[in-house]
């Protein structure tokens, strides 16, 4: 299945037999890669296929065991990310790795900063920042500190220093993994405009539509091993995700069917009247009944995250008030929400999901040990139980429940996560982007659960960029904008067409880009 | 439940330091580990260490777990002068001996919760809200003895530094005791996992319903307590309180002995034992380094070179070398990807 399409002159890039193991795991195996000039190349495969394993060797984070690596036909072999620069291979991680307390000058130049009689130049390090800049279409206060910009900004001006270090390979490492729908076409646009100048970009991403809307090939990784390079416009994207899951798939995503009479005539499990907090959301009303999915669709910065935050007490609303079996409670943090039998798996994983140190099995019991108090601890061999049953459940990838959580991916993170809330039986469990920067195999298998979940009673509230899936599985969408809630759809009423027009209605400018969000 | 951090391996440095330690004092000093008994209490140089690293073992203890939760406790030497001083200054007034265990006791405890309610509830970072204590606590302990050095005759609180129990010295009995009970509590509890957690993430902990107000202040309050039962123990010792010198300098010794034990700064994992062993290798380097007849300039410099030996057999870098059990790679790519399903293909 090795497509190694022979180049008509010596490729900008061209990797041979790359192997690389880890105390006995084969890591890579044997894998070709071929970057042309001027060319935008997806490097694909679920987690744990060998994405980062081989950009890392390729920028001498790890020194490959075998394998040849030359560029533009002469033979390299970095030995930090330093060299690989002065190689001409510029890095752009998913987190921008610059410093947000310098200015965006300082950052462009970081290391190399232009000098004049021993002090840095701070005049002409302002000109050429802005110089440097202005090729992208970024018009920023280059004095300004890093930090004060959006991610998608920031990710432009590593991308600007990158390419100014005299990169002729630039490796984008899911770049647009934070990014909105309105970012993400910015940063295709500079990607598009440095293509043209004959870089040769490799792209990360977990995202097929934007593997489709700007890369020329793809190459597929599997377990390490090389399962083709394709030419995107001769990959149907069915056989895309085969490739990368290395089995064929059925097309369709099956609707639910809750029969809504059922569901609406339950009482709801939790209600919320005119709940919201200043400069966080606007005040809502929000219902939820027992086994029923509800979705919170919206841009980036819609206000979806801020509210189920407020669901969940992690922020304390400021007016409105909460009923949960029909009783007024009171959510004045996690812990409150924990006790009403809520869950929720925030957004940010790494920062407020996971504790990245302790096993997973401790990761596991968490929630209910904390439910539990103190001084109910739960008995080690209980704790082994519940730990081993999620991990079967779930199929968590670990090879024993006593591994760090952090040195788990992020698909199985996800999953330990999730088992911390089932563990403690929610009865309403709450998804801030479940599916996020997750692999396509993880994705499919937390989707299926999502549908099991709701179908055992549980209510489920979820947010999502992903409006196929959110179509997939909810009952009923609420579609915020401007951090307001400003439409509810219910059972038929739900299709990827009417979200987007929700969003876009009154505000014709945002929907193109609406439309443009990860169908 | 172990005691100390997970895996073998790790536990090494430490016990291998002591042993070394122990016997370089040995070859220095043929008698160091020479017993014996006389007048009912055991005697000789090994039960000098043990008996000297009492408070800084015992500090050691409560400074464990503040560092678990990411934090550190500057204010234990002044809270060793604070029990020191109230404890001395109450014998003198004629108080009964539970009264002023009590009382001294209490002092510790509420110094505890004043430093834990600056750290969990106003949110100040631990070096700063413990310096304020470490400052003050010494001018408190001041007024407490009105600027004089207090000593006492009465010979129960005495017992407390110099006497002993089965043989064993009373400040070993202590300290034995003191962490124990530590131990029980946060290991036969959820509350040791609870540290770690906070220590590690307290944003994914409070997210997971943990009390991380709580369990911040019980930390501090801890360690206040440990704090004052090793003030007791000095004061008993020296049969007099010295609101300026006593416990002076021993924050940093009880940090180390903690960092020497393993206990990372960044928090997280803890071991109570580990950290004892801490307290013990510098007690047996102070020990040995005045049986050898060194020049005192030598001692903080060997005692310095030493710990750094410790240290760098802990260092991230450094254990690169060494053979690892673990992999620090993701798991996904040791099995093979599981069957996927129809549910999240994208057409």
């Amino acid at each position: 299945m090795t497509a190694s399409t022979a180049p008509p002159s010596a490729p900008l890039l061209a990797i041979r037999g790359l192997s690389k193991a880890f105390l006995g795991v084969q890591a890579l195996d044997g894998v070709d890669f071929t970057l042309r000039h001027g060319e935008i190349h997806a490097l694909l495969g679920e987690n744990g296929a060998g994405k980062s394993t081989l950009i890392k060797t390729l920028t001498g984070v790890y020194q490959r065991d075998n394998g040849t690596v030359a560029l533009e036909g002469r033979e390299i072999a970095p030995r930090g990310v330093e060299e690989a620069q002065r190689l001409h291979i510029g890095t752009v991680y998913q987190e921008v790795n610059l410093l947000p307390n310098l200015s965006v000058a300082e950052n462009l130049f970081l290391g190399r900063q232009p000098m004049r009689w021993g002090l840095v130049d701070r005049g002409a390090m302002r000109r050429r920042a802005r110089a440097v800049l202005q090729p992208y279409g970024l018009s920023v206060d280059v004095t300004a500190p890093l930090g004060r910009f959006s991610v998608a900004t920031q990710q432009i001006i590593a991308i600007a220093r990158a390419v100014d270090m005299s990169a002729k390979v630039l490796i984008l490492d899911e770049p647009t993994a934070s990014l909105d729908a309105q970012e993400v076409a910015v940063l295709f646009k500079v990607m598009r405009t440095l293509r043209s100048r004959g870089i040769g970009i490799v792209f990360v991403t977990h995202f097929l539509d934007q593997v489709y809307e700007v890369c020329d090939s793809i190459t597929v990784l599997r377990n390490g091993r090389l399962v083709g390079e394709r030419r995107t416009a001769d990959l149907p994207r069915l056989d895309l995700v085969a490739m990368m899951l290395g089995r064929e798939l059925e097309a369709a995503a099956h609707r639910i069917d809750l029969g809504p009479a059922e569901v609406d005539s339950r009482p709801p499990l939790a209600s919320f009247k005119g709940f919201g907090k200043a400069r966080s959301v606007e005040p809502f009303d929000l219902d939820i009944r027992p086994g029923e999915v509800v979705a919170l669709a919206g841009l980036l910065g819609s206000g979806r995250t801020e509210t189920v935050r407020l669901v969940f007490g992690m922020d304390r609303a400021d007016r409105g008030e909460a009923t949960v079996d029909g009783r007024a409670v009171r959510l004045k943090g996690p812990r409150d929400a924990v006790r009403l039998g809520f869950g929720f798996c925030p957004e940010d994983r790494k920062k407020e999901g996971i504790v990245g140190e302790l096993s997973v099995r401790e990761n596991i019991i968490l929630a209910l040990q904390a439910r539990q108090g103190w001084l109910k601890p739960i008995p080690r061999r209980r704790q082994e139980e519940i730990a081993d049953r999620f991990i079967r459940l779930l199929d968590i990838r670990t090879p024993d429940a006593e591994r760090p959580i952090q040195l788990l991916s992020g698909g199985n993170q996800q999953k330990a996560l999730l088992a911390r809330w089932l563990a403690t039986e929610p009865r309403l469990l709450i998804l801030d982007e479940p599916t996020r920067g997750i692999d396509v195999g993880a994705h499919a298998e937390i989707i299926r659960l999502i549908e099991r979940l709701c179908a055992d009673g549980m209510a489920l509230l979820v947010v999502s960029s992903e409006l196929e899936e959110i179509v997939a599985y909810s009952r009923r969408v609420v579609v915020l904008r401007d951090r307001r809630h400003v439409a509810e759809l219910r059972g038929g009423e739900v299709s990827v067409e009417r979200i987007v027009a929700a969003i876009a209605s009154e505000t014709p400018n945002v929907a193109g880009s609406g439309a443009e969000v990860r169908q | 439940m172990t005691l100390s951090a997970p895996g073998p391996a790790r536990n090494l440095p430490q016990y291998g330091a002591l042993i070394a330690v122990l016997l370089a004092n040995w070859l220095l000093f043929p008698d160091f580990f020479a017993i014996r008994l006389q007048d009912g209490r055991l005697f000789g140089s090994l039960i000098d260490v043990l008996n000297r690293g009492a408070p800084v073992a015992l500090l050691a203890v409560g400074m464990t777990m503040v560092i678990a939760t990411r934090g550190v406790d500057l204010s234990v030497g002044a809270v060793m002068a604070i029990s020191g001083a109230i404890a001395a200054t109450m014998t003198g007034a004629g108080w009964s001996l539970p009264a002023v265990l009590a009382a001294s006791l209490a002092a510790g405890l509420l110094c505890g919760l004043w430093n834990g309610v600056l750290v969990a509830v106003l949110r100040i970072q631990p070096i700063i809200a413990t310096l304020i204590l470490m400052v003050a606590g010494r001018g408190i302990a001041q007024l407490v003895t009105e600027g004089q050095i207090v000593t006492f005759t009465s010979p129960a609180l005495a017992f407390i530094g110099s006497g002993s129990f089965l043989t064993v010295p009373m400040p070993v009995v202590l300290t034995i005791v003191v962490l124990a009970v530590t131990a029980l509590l946060v290991r036969a509890t959820a509350l040791g996992l609870m540290i770690e957690a906070v220590g590690v993430n307290r944003l994914s902990s409070a997210g997971a319903g943990v009390n991380t107000p709580v369990v911040l202040v019980a930390v501090y309050v801890w360690c206040g307590l440990c704090a004052a039962v090793a003030g007791l123990i000095v004061t008993a010792d020296i049969r007099g309180a010295d609101a300026n010198n006593a416990g002076l300098w021993l924050e940093l010794d009880a940090i180390l002995a903690v960092v020497v034990g393993g206990t990372s700064l960044l928090g997280g994992r803890f071991g109570l034992v580990l950290s004892v062993v801490g307290a013990l290798i510098i007690q047996a380097m102070n020990t040995g380094i005045l049986l050898s007849g060194f020049k005192p300039e030598f001692n903080l410099i060997v005692k310095a070179g030493v710990l750094l030996v410790v240290l760098l057999l802990q260092s991230p870098t450094l254990t690169l070398f060494l053979p690892r059990p673990k992999g620090a790679r993701p798991i996904g790519t040791v099995k093979p990807p599981v069957a996927p399903t129809s549910g999240g293909a994208k057409p």
